[in-house]
C-alpha cells in the first residue's frame, strides 16, 4: 500500500470494537490481585465479631502469637494511633472496646500460610459483654433504644494530643437530607387525584466474581505500595495517608485488573488498613484475600430503603406534587450508601416535571451490615417508587400510562427547580421508541382486559424510565481527569490516563477516541491506567463518568499532539497547519486528500533534527458542572442520561413465579462510541436489575446475614435471561466526547420498577416491596401479603 | 500439617508428579502449587463455575475435587486450551462477541463451553444456555456469552 491508499482511514466511532484486554482474559493469562504473589509474602486473616452488638472486655492473643508460622497478631491495642475510615469517619478498622455488627474486625494475623493464619484466629480469646441488638431502623428509632454511636469517637494523635474524630449521634441518626421545591400544600389543592404508598427496597450485594483482596508492601525507605482493587485510587491514596500519618505522595496504588466493581470499591474497608498495618509491623509483603462467605458478610450492600410517597396530578394528567420521606437503615457504620439521597432526590424532583416536591431522608444506625455505593446509587430505589406512582396516577384519571408520562416528561433545554440543565434530552424519544418496539399500549390494554380470564398464566407489560448523571457528577470540588500522551518514533501511542478499568471497557473506548483524533489504528495504542506513580489524577470510576470525563481528557491530549504533528508538517511542506490532517497513519493534504508522509516518519524527522523534539502532551479535563449548594441545588453534571425500559412478564398465579420474558430498552447515550461495549453494558445492567427485581435477596435477620453463599443468594443464570432489544437514542451531546454521555449505571435502574408495573398489568395486584419472589407474589395475589408499613415516625 | 500423598497425572498434555496434602483441593493445587492461575476461585463450594477444569473429558468444579483425586487422570485447565483448536475458536469468539468484561468468570465459561460443544457440536441457543447454567457472570448478562459459544460452534 502506498501513502495515498493508506490515507483513507475509516472512523472507529460507533463500530463494534472488541475489548483490548479480552484476549488475555479469555486465555486465563490476566493476573488479578488473587493471582499475584510477591517474594517473602505473608498471608493475613481477620477475626470478626461473634456478636452483632457487644462490649469487648478483653482480647487474649498470646496463644495465637506463639503459634509456629505466625509473624504478627494485631488488635486495636497495638495501634494507638488508629484513625477512622468511611464517609462519616465513624469506623475504626480494628474495634477497640465495642463491636456493632457481625462483620466487625477484632484482630488480624499475618502468617506464612493462610492455613496457619486461620489456625491462629481460632486461638484468639475474646471476652464479650453482649448488648441488646438493634435489628432494624424502626428499633433504632424507638425511645430508649441503645445509642450505637452514643459517645464521641476520640483518637490519639501521634503528637500525644487527643481529637474528637466523630461526634456522638444521639437517637441513632447518622445523616439527614432535606430538599424541597415549590409548595406541597398548593400542589395538593390543585390535585384531582392523589396516591400514597409505602415501599420497601431490600438488601442486595454486588457479588463481584473476584472476591476482595489487597497486597501491601513497604520498601526500605518507608514507601508503601498497594496492589488494590480500588475504584478511586487517587482519593484513597490521600485517605490512606491520613490513616497512616504518612505523606500520601509516598503511597503508590497499583491496580491489577479488577474482577468486578459496580461501585463496591469506592470506599476503604477495614481489611485494607489492616493489611497495611500488618505489612508495616512485619516489614514483609502481606496479602489478604476474602473467602466468598467473607465477601457476603463483610462487603457493602445496596442501600435498603423504607420509602413513603404521596403524589398528585390534575384530571388532565399534569403532575402537581410529590412528597417523599425515607428511612435508610445505615447499618453499624457510615459508607456511601448513606449519601444515595443525592441521586434519589434527582429522580424524585426532576425525572418528570413536578412543580412542588419535598424529599426527606434519615439514615439510621443499626447493628446490620452497612451499605455502600452500588451501580445506580439510590436510583433503583427512587425510580421504583416514582414509576409505580406514574402508573397509579394514570390509572386513577383514566389515562394511558405512556401518554401520561409523555405529558410530564422533560424536554431538551429544561432547567429543573433543582438546577439541572438538560442541554440534550432524548427522554420522549426513549418513551416513544421503547413503547413502539414493545407494542406497549396495545398489550397494556389487552392484558387488563384479561384479568378475569380463567387462565392461571397471566401476561403483563410494564414501563419505567430513568434520569441519571451522564457527564460526571461534581460531588467533590473537582470532577476532573488527567491524561499524559506520548507518541514514540514508530507513531505508537502510550495513553496514560487517570481513569481505572474495572471491566467496563474504558480502556478500549479511550483508545478509540485517541485514534479518531490521530488517524491511527487501534493496534497503535497502549493504555496505561493502573499505577498512581505514573498516571495523572482522576476522581475515580463512579457516576458513569469515565467515557465522558476521561474521554474528553484523552481527546484533549490527542488534539495537542495532533497540533504538534501538523505544525511540523506545515514546516516540512511549507504550508499552514490547518491545511493538513491525519488519516490512516498518514499526514494528508486536507484539500486534495492526498497522502504526504507517514506520521512515524514525520515524528522521527522531528526527533532527529537540530530542534530535537518529542511528541508528548498532557491535558486535564474539568467538566463545566457545578458543586451543589447546601440546598442541593446546582447543575451537578455536564450531561444527563435518559432511558425507558418496557418489560414483559409472565406470572403463574398458581405458584407466584414471575418470569421476565422480554426487555425493550431505549437509552439516550448521546452517541455510541463502541457498539459492542455499550450493548454489553446495557445487557449486563438489565440482568443485574432482573436479579434485584426477582431473585436476589440478602436476608438480614436480627443483624445476621442468613445466606452468605451463591446457593442461597440467587444470582440470575444464563437460562433465565430475557430477550433483550436495545435501541440507542443519539442526541449528540455538545459537551460529550464525540457526543457521548455516560451509560454504565443506567441500564440497571428501571428493571425492578418496570417489573412491578408489569405484574400489576398482568394481575391487577400492586406489590410495593422487593424482591418479587414466588412466595411474596403468591401471597400478594391472595391478599395475604403484609405491605410495608411506615412505623418510623417522622 | 496434614498427611501428604504423591500423585501423578497428565496436566495439559504433560506428565506431572507432585506431592500434595490430602486436604488440598485441585483448585489450590493448580493455583498455589503449580502456578496455573487461569483457574479462578469464585466461591469454593461449586456454585459459580469460575474454577471449572476438564478431568477425563468432563468438566468439574476444581474447588470440590481433592487434588489427590487427580491421580492417574487426564486434567486440562484453561492454560491447556492454548493449543486446542476448539479452545482457540472459543477464545476468539468470546473476544469478538464482547463476551468478556471483567473477565474473572471467563476462563470457567471457556472451559464449560468447550465441554458443551464437544458433547454437542451443534447445540442450539437453549442447549448452550442450559450448558453454562452452572457458571455465574455478574457483568455481561450472559447474552454475549451465549452468542459467542453458538458462533464458535459454527466456525467448527
Amino acid at each position: 500500500m502506498n501513502v495515498r491508499e493508506k490515507a483513507s482511514g475509516d472512523t472507529l466511532i460507533g463500530k463494534r470494537i472488541p475489548k483490548m484486554d479480552a484476549p488475555q482474559k479469555a486465555s486465563g493469562k490476566t493476573r488479578y490481585v488473587h493471582d499475584i504473589n510477591l517474594p517473602g509474602q505473608l498471608h493475613a486473616k481477620i477475626l470478626r465479631s461473634a456478636h452483632a452488638h457487644a462490649g469487648i472486655r478483653s482480647i487474649d492473643v498470646s496463644q495465637a502469637r506463639s503459634l509456629r508460622g505466625v509473624h504478627a497478631v494485631i488488635t486495636a491495642q497495638d495501634l494507638p494511633f488508629q484513625r477512622p475510615i468511611g464517609v462519616a469517619k465513624d469506623h475504626l478498622p480494628l474495634k477497640r472496646d465495642r463491636v456493632r455488627s457481625l462483620r466487625d474486625e477484632i484482630a488480624a494475623v499475618a502468617a506464612d500460610t493462610e492455613e496457619i493464619a486461620e489456625a491462629a484466629l481460632k486461638l484468639i480469646r475474646v471476652d464479650y459483654e453482649p448488648l441488646p441488638v438493634v435489628a432494624t431502623a424502626e428499633d433504632a428509632l424507638r425511645p430508649g433504644a441503645p445509642a450505637l454511636h452514643g459517645e464521641d469517637l476520640v483518637c490519639v494523635n501521634r503528637n500525644g494530643t487527643t481529637e474528637v474524630v466523630h461526634r456522638a449521634a444521639p437517637g441513632n441518626v447518622a445523616m439527614t437530607f432535606d430538599y424541597s421545591q415549590g409548595d406541597i400544600a398548593r400542589g395538593e389543592t390543585e390535585s384531582d387525584a392523589i396516591v400514597e404508598d409505602v415501599f420497601w427496597l431490600h438488601y442486595v450485594t454486588h457479588c463481584c466474581m473476584g472476591v476482595s483482596g489487597v497486597i501491601a508492601e513497604f520498601d526500605s525507605n518507608g514507601n508503601l505500595t498497594l496492589y488494590s482493587n480500588s475504584q478511586v485510587p487517587f482519593l484513597h491514596r490521600r485517605e490512606f495517608g491520613e490513616l497512616l500519618g504518612m505523606d500520601p505522595g509516598r503511597i503508590r496504588i497499583i491496580q491489577p485488573p479488577i474482577g468486578g466493581g459496580f461501585g463496591s470499591k469506592l470506599d476503604i474497608y477495614p481489611f485494607e488498613p489492616i493489611a497495611i498495618y500488618l505489612a508495616q509491623i512485619t516489614q514483609r509483603p502481606v496479602k489478604l484475600v476474602f473467602t466468598r462467605e467473607e465477601e457476603f458478610l463483610a462487603s457493602p450492600t445496596r442501600q435498603p430503603v423504607l420509602l413513603k410517597m404521596r403524589s398528585g396530578c390534575t384530571k388532565d394528567g399534569i403532575l402537581t406534587f410529590r412528597d417523599v420521606e425515607t428511612v435508610h437503615d445505615n447499618g453499624a457504620y457510615t459508607s456511601w450508601g448513606a449519601t444515595t439521597p443525592f441521586v434519589m432526590m434527582q429522580t424524585i424532583s426532576s425525572l418528570y416535571r413536578v412543580p412542588n416536591c419535598n424529599y426527606q431522608t434519615r439514615a439510621i444506625y443499626s447493628n446490620n451490615p452497612y451499605a455502600g455505593s452500588f451501580r445506580g446509587y439510590g436510583n433503583l430505589q427512587a425510580t421504583f417508587a416514582v414509576e409505580a406512582h406514574m402508573d397509579r396516577l394514570a390509572e386513577s384519571i383514566g389515562m394511558d400510562p405512556l401518554d401520561f408520562r409523555l405529558k410530564n416528561a422533560q424536554d431538551p433545554g429544561e432547567v429543573t427547580p433543582q438546577g439541572m440543565n438538560f442541554r440534550t434530552c432524548g427522554f420522549k424519544d426513549c418513551l416513544r421508541i421503547a413503547a413502539e418496539r414493545s407494542d406497549y399500549q396495545r398489550k397494556h390494554r389487552d392484558n387488563v382486559a384479561r384479568w378475569r380470564d380463567p387462565d392461571p398464566i397471566k401476561r403483563g407489560v410494564g414501563m419505567a424510565s430513568m434520569l441519571h448523571v451522564g457527564g460526571g457528577a461534581k460531588i467533590y470540588q473537582s470532577d476532573g481527569c488527567g491524561t499524559i500522551l506520548k507518541l514514540d518514533d514508530f507513531a505508537h501511542v502510550t495513553l496514560i490516563t487517570g481513569a481505572s478499568e474495572i471491566g467496563q471497557g474504558s480502556e478500549t473506548v479511550l483508545a478509540q477516541l485517541v485514534c479518531e483524533e490521530l488517524g491511527l489504528p487501534l493496534s497503535s495504542v497502549t493504555v496505561v491506567n493502573n499505577d498512581t506513580d505514573v498516571t495523572p489524577w482522576d476522581v475515580g470510576v463512579h457516576a458513569s463518568r469515565t467515557t465522558f470525563i476521561a474521554g474528553n481528557s484523552a481527546i484533549g491530549a490527542a488534539r495537542k499532539a495532533k497540533d504538534k504533528i501538523l505544525a511540523a508538517a506545515a514546516v516540512k511542506f511549507d504550508g499552514k497547519a490547518d491545511e493538513y490532517d491525519l488519516k490512516g497513519g498518514i499526514v494528508v493534504d486536507r484539500r486534495t486528500g492526498n497522502g504526504l508522509i507517514e506520521i512515524d516518519k514525520l515524528i522521527r524527522s522531528l526527533h532527529f533534527s537540530e530542534k530535537a523534539e518529542l511528541v508528548m502532551t498532557t491535558f486535564y479535563y474539568e467538566p463545566p458542572s457545578q458543586h451543589q449548594d447546601k440546598k442541593f441545588k446546582g447543575d451537578v453534571s455536564a450531561a444527563y442520561a435518559w432511558a425507558t425500559q418496557v418489560v414483559e412478564v409472565e406470572v403463574d398465579t398458581r405458584t407466584g413465579i414471575v418470569r421476565l420474558l422480554k426487555v425493550n430498552a431505549a437509552h439516550d447515550v448521546g452517541r455510541v462510541i463502541n457498539r459492542l461495549g455499550i450493548e454489553g453494558q446495557i445487557e449486563g445492567g438489565i440482568v443485574m436489575g432482573q436479579g434485584y427485581a426477582l431473585t436476589e435477596d440478602l436476608i438480614v435477620d436480627h443483624a445476621v446475614v442468613r445466606n452468605p453463599n451463591f446457593r442461597d443468594y440467587k444470582l440470575v443464570t444464563a437460562p433465565e435471561i430475557p430477550e433483550m432489544d436495545v435501541s440507542f437514542i443519539e442526541t449528540m451531546d455538545g459537551e460529550g466526547p464525540q457526543g457521548a454521555k455516560g451509560v454504565g449505571e443506567a441500564p440497571a435502574i428501571c428493571v425492578a420498577a418496570a417489573v412491578a408495573n408489569a405484574i400489576y398489568n398482568a394481575t391487577g395486584v400492586r406489590i410495593t416491596a422487593l424482591p418479587f419472589t414466588p412466595e411474596r407474589v403468591y401471597r400478594a395475589l391472595r391478599g395475604q401479603a403484609k405491605p410495608p408499613v411506615w412505623d418510623v415516625g417522622s | 500439617m496434614s498427611a501428604t500423598v504423591d500423585i501423578a497425572f497428565t496436566l495439559n498434555g504433560v506428565e506431572t508428579s507432585i506431592r500434595v496434602p490430602v486436604t488440598m483441593s485441585a483448585l489450590e493445587m493448580m493455583r498455589d502449587a503449580l502456578g496455573l492461575t487461569g483457574t479462578k476461585y469464585g466461591c469454593g463450594e461449586g456454585e459459580c463455575g469460575a474454577c471449572t477444569i476438564l478431568v477425563d473429558g468432563a468438566t468439574v468444579n476444581s474447588c470440590l475435587l481433592f487434588a489427590v483425586d487427580c491421580d492417574g487422570r487426564d486434567v486440562v485447565t484453561i492454560e491447556g486450551l492454548a493449543a486446542n483448536p476448539l479452545g482457540e475458536r472459543l477464545r476468539a469468539s468470546f473476544v469478538e462477541h464482547g463476551a468478556v468484561q471483567c473477565g474473572f468468570c471467563t476462563p470457567g465459561f471457556v472451559m464449560q463451553s468447550h465441554h458443551v460443544l464437544t458433547k454437542s457440536p451443534h447445540a442450539d441457543a437453549e442447549e448452550v444456555r442450559r450448558g453454562v447454567e452452572g457458571n455465574l457472570c455478574r457483568c455481561t448478562g450472559y447474552k454475549k456469552i451465549v452468542e459467542a459459544i453458538s458462533a464458535a460452534e459454527r466456525v467448527g
